[in-house]
């Protein structure tokens, strides 16, 4: 009889140890907020006024970008793309998609300058370059207020994969992974600053701290920096996959861009 | 240097209008170091005049602890139909202008 007690307390135990395991490995279900929902009201009513939106300054850019030729002989984007309130809009809402040629996710900046190389004959922007960054920007700002949607491709699977691996992961000095905060603490503070939710649907955006527009690779970085883990390189995979998890888990956000954030 | 303004298109005479600027600038304040350990030389926007057909109305000085993108908002009266022109000046001697039509009914 003993015996048969310490068997259903041994199997009980092991029941609860599963539930535990996966509650920590779904993500707890909270409805999305965007990081608008978490700043200053100034600052909301910077993003909201395209006037006095600092971020409107690089779609302005952009723009003149868009129209102009690039190098002796290749053409303008508007060259092939037309104008882009028509031919762009929404795109942005779907990447990173899956390109076919290096069997990999390529995020918007990436299609931007595979863009430059392939058909315009131009050597590719540096990452962070306010040409990039302005061409990035004004493309997104084509797909404001659309919903995010994750492209529905098989092949993303093992990157998205890869995307929640490395979310989960801690990282660096201060061992913590992005879930840690982004899922479990979002709301509450750190230091000084409110926790969002980590959705990326204004990138490329302005932030105040950094007085410039910036890339959502830049603003992982960051974070990277602030657990004290070393950072991948710009237009690494690994980031690459993040932005592809991190657009996943957005799915069905309006896109902001260009946002404004502290 | 980029900028946007935003002027009403009408107003009735004698309104009080608000105005609007922003303009693309680093602002960089001396006081910085780059990579290298030199210091950046300073570069900011040192005046800011807004004229009314010709007539100025208002005028800034801007130091270096403004940030950058300087957003300059000021409110005038609507006086007569003309041109609001904008200039900013940096230390680079580099002056941006723009314009902006206003219809006073």
């Amino acid at each position: 009889m003993r015996l048969w007690l310490r068997c259903c307390l041994v199997v009980y135990c092991l029941q609860l140890a599963a539930v535990v395991m996966a509650t920590a490995e779904e993500m707890p279900p909270f409805e999305k907020r965007s990081g608008l929902e978490f700043v200053s009201p100034e600052t909301r009513r910077l993003q909201e006024d395209d006037t006095s939106n600092p971020g409107m300054l690089w779609v302005l850019e952009g723009e003149r970008l868009w129209r102009e030729a690039v190098g002796p002989t290749g053409p303008a984007c508007a060259g092939c793309h037309g104008e882009a309130a028509a031919s762009m809009r929404g795109v942005a809402a779907r990447y990173p998609l899956f390109d076919s040629a290096s069997g990999r996710p390529l995020d918007l900046q990436g299609r931007i300058n595979l863009c430059r190389s392939e058909h315009q004959g131009a050597p590719p922007l540096a990452f962070e370059s306010q040409e990039l960054l302005a061409l990035t920007a004004f493309v997104a700002h084509q797909s404001r207020d659309l919903p995010v949607t994750a492209p529905n491709d098989e092949r993303l699977s093992p990157f998205i994969e890869n995307g929640r691996r490395l979310y989960r992961q801690r990282l660096g000095q201060v061992d913590l992974a992005c879930a840690d905060c982004h899922d479990e603490r979002w709301g509450e503070r750190l230091g000084g600053s409110l926790i969002p939710q980590a959705h990326p649907t204004g990138y490329p955006l302005y932030r105040l701290e950094w007085q410039t527009v910036g890339s959502l690779q830049r603003r992982i970085r960051n974070c990277m920096i602030g657990v004290r883990a070393e950072p991948f390189d710009f237009g690494a995979p690994e980031l690459v996959e993040l932005e592809l998890f991190l657009m996943q888990r957005a799915a069905g956000m309006p896109i902001e861009t260009p946002a404004v954030r502290p | 240097m980029r900028s946007i303004v935003n002027v009403p298109k009408t107003a009735r005479a004698g309104e009080v209008i608000e105005i609007k600027t922003m303009i693309a600038h680093p602002m960089e304040t001396g006081y910085r170091t780059g990579t290298n350990g030199a210091t950046i030389p300073r570069n900011i926007i040192s005046r800011f005049v807004c004229t009314y057909d010709g007539e100025e109305v208002f005028s800034a000085e801007l130091f270096p602890a403004i940030a950058a993108n300087p957003l300059i908002a000021f409110t005038t009266v609507a006086v007569q139909t003309g041109t609001l022109t904008f200039a900013w000046t940096d230390d680079s001697g580099v002056t941006e202008t723009t314009t902006a039509e206003i219809t006073v009914i």
